[in-house]
């Protein structure tokens, strides 16, 4: 499993793309492996204020129900409105085309992982 | 999804399941395979060619001797009198209050021997309840418990026959559905063939012993790859029965839940002689309006309904019952659910609501079983 060096990661296996004041927020492959076919994803409405560890939505696989929690404090400024449509396509591209939200952050939040500390974090856990 | 203890039971075929990729979890005590390729992946596969399934974990119980059938009357909903040797019977096991001791299907393989076999989680308890009706007339029969003797290998799909004929020289285009023969398989095993599933296929199971469990699954894998054939874990083997309605013992069917409103009205049989374990009661449920009754759901609007899930009425208002399974059905790609609501909102076409978890989520009655074999 190869996660991408330009992405921050979280112990719930969120990734976040920081670019200038914005974070684009998904799940890594890692956690879209976990949860096997996915076929059902809740996001919020544009808008929303999120602090960190708010649930934000859901994602469903066949067997299972998985909340989706905030990696950082900020308003959400998009929605990937795509996904619901095509949840699959989060188990097809989890680290890009399947990212859910945007959010507006004031802050880069603390205790990210970079790819090298999540793919030893990931290692753990088996 | 819990990772399986250090003490999880394994079956013969533990190591064909890390082989082939399966995702080990924890079901009833044993370590099994939830998945290998895929939920959606193995469903569909067992839908349009075939599945394999390693059900070894079920419980196998003799019932042998002189009085076996008279102790099946009597403990079981069905009326074993009817069964011939050679077929197969789908029943209910009732405590004296009606309410569920689990569903199982019994094999006559002689008029005075009996396979009795039962869910796992339910296996020692079920054993035990059976020793105690027992001990209530001293029958002339015997119970012994053999779930560790056997190897089960389920092959369901359309192309199940074809790969299972590949491995023994019986010939299974005689045998109907819910019959049996007992012959060999991959040479000189001996085998029970039962044309029976859980799937609402066409298919089989195959009862082996316990040790010839991993050649037999190989050389059936070997006969049935290039026919399509899949490993399937317990996620499609979940999804293929819930898209038939069946029942699974923990959702549909308990110690709180009697046949009838389980939709088992069908193999509960009030008329035959025996006063059977739980008839009494039984009777005076049916004499009376029933509180609820179990139906199938589509989701009209987004959402997943999952077991436990309260359902209202249309209006969203009046609480009417449960979710006791649900899933977004890989056949049918959408929402469905198997639900208790009561007799006046059974009917099909009826609208009501699932609260998902907190959000009011619009449904309808829809006739069952959810998919059609084509």
């Amino acid at each position: 499993m190869r996660f991408p060096k330009e992405l921050k990661y979280t112990k719930d296996h969120e990734w976040l793309r920081l670019e200038g004041g914005v974070a684009t927020v998904g799940i890594t492959d890692h956690a879209q492996g976990a949860l096997g076919d996915i076929v059902y994803v809740d996001l919020p409405k544009v808008g929303k204020e999120l602090k960190v560890g708010d649930t934000f939505g859901v994602v469903e696989s066949i067997k299972a129900v998985s909340d989706l929690y905030a990696p950082a404090t900020g308003k959400v400024v998009e929605i990937n409105s795509a996904l619901a449509g095509d949840p699959a396509q989060i188990n097809r591209d989890p680290h890009s085309g399947a990212w859910m939200i945007k959010l507006a952050i004031a802050a880069e939040p603390q205790g990210l992982m970079d790819a090298d500390a999540y793919t030893a974090y990931v290692a753990s856990l088996k | 999804m819990s990772h399986p203890p250090a003490q999880a039971k394994r079956t013969a075929l533990y190591d064909e399941h890390l082989r082939l990729g399966g995702r080990m979890i924890d079901f009833g005590g044993w370590d099994l395979p939830v998945q290998y390729s895929g939920v959606m992946d193995e469903h569909l596969a067992c839908r349009k060619a075939a599945g394999i399934f390693d059900v070894s974990h079920m419980g196998e119980i003799h019932v042998e001797g002189p009085e076996a059938e008279t102790f099946l009357n009597d403990l079981l909903t069905n009326n074993v009198t009817q069964v011939a040797v050679g077929q197969a019977q789908y029943s209910a096991m009732c405590f004296d209050h009606g309410g569920c001791v689990d569903d199982l299907i019994l094999y006559k393989r002689a008029p005075d021997r009996f396979l009795v076999v039962v869910n796992a989680s339910n296996d020692a308890k079920d054993f035990e309840w059976m020793q105690s009706v027992w001990s209530r007339k001293n029958y002339r029969c015997t119970l012994s418990h053999q779930s560790s003797k056997y190897s089960q290998i389920a092959v369901q799909g359309p192309q199940a026959q074809a790969i299972v004929q590949k491995i023994t020289a019986l010939p299974l285009a005689s045998i109907e559905t819910y019959w049996f023969q007992e012959g060999t398989v991959c040479g000189d095993t001996l085998a029970l063939l039962a044309r029976t599933g859980y799937t609402g296929e066409d298919g089989f199971e195959i009862y082996v012993p316990w040790e010839a469990g991993p050649a037999v699954w190989r050389a059936l894998f070997e006969a049935g790859a290039p026919l399509g054939l899949k490993p399937c874990g317990l996620g499609a083997r979940d999804t293929l029965r819930l898209e038939m309605k069946y029942p699974l013992y923990g959702n549909e069917l308990g110690a709180s839940i009697h046949p009838l409103e389980a939709g088992l009205g069908w193999v509960t049989k009030l008329n035959k002689p025996n006063d059977f374990v739980g008839k009494a009661a039984l009777v005076s449920a049916k004499a009376q309006a029933p509180a609820r009754t179990l139906v199938g759901l589509r989701m009209l609007d987004r959402g997943i309904p999952r077991h436990g899930y309260p359902v209202f009425d249309a209006s969203g208002l009046t609480p009417v019952g449960e979710v006791t399974s649900g899933t977004q059905s890989p056949s049918l790609g959408q929402a469905i659910a198997i639900a208790f609501v009561p007799p006046a909102l059974s009917a099909v076409g009826t609208r009501i609501t699932v609260d998902i978890r907190g959000t009011k989520v619009a449904a309808e009655v829809v006739s069952t079983p959810f998919y059609k074999r084509s």
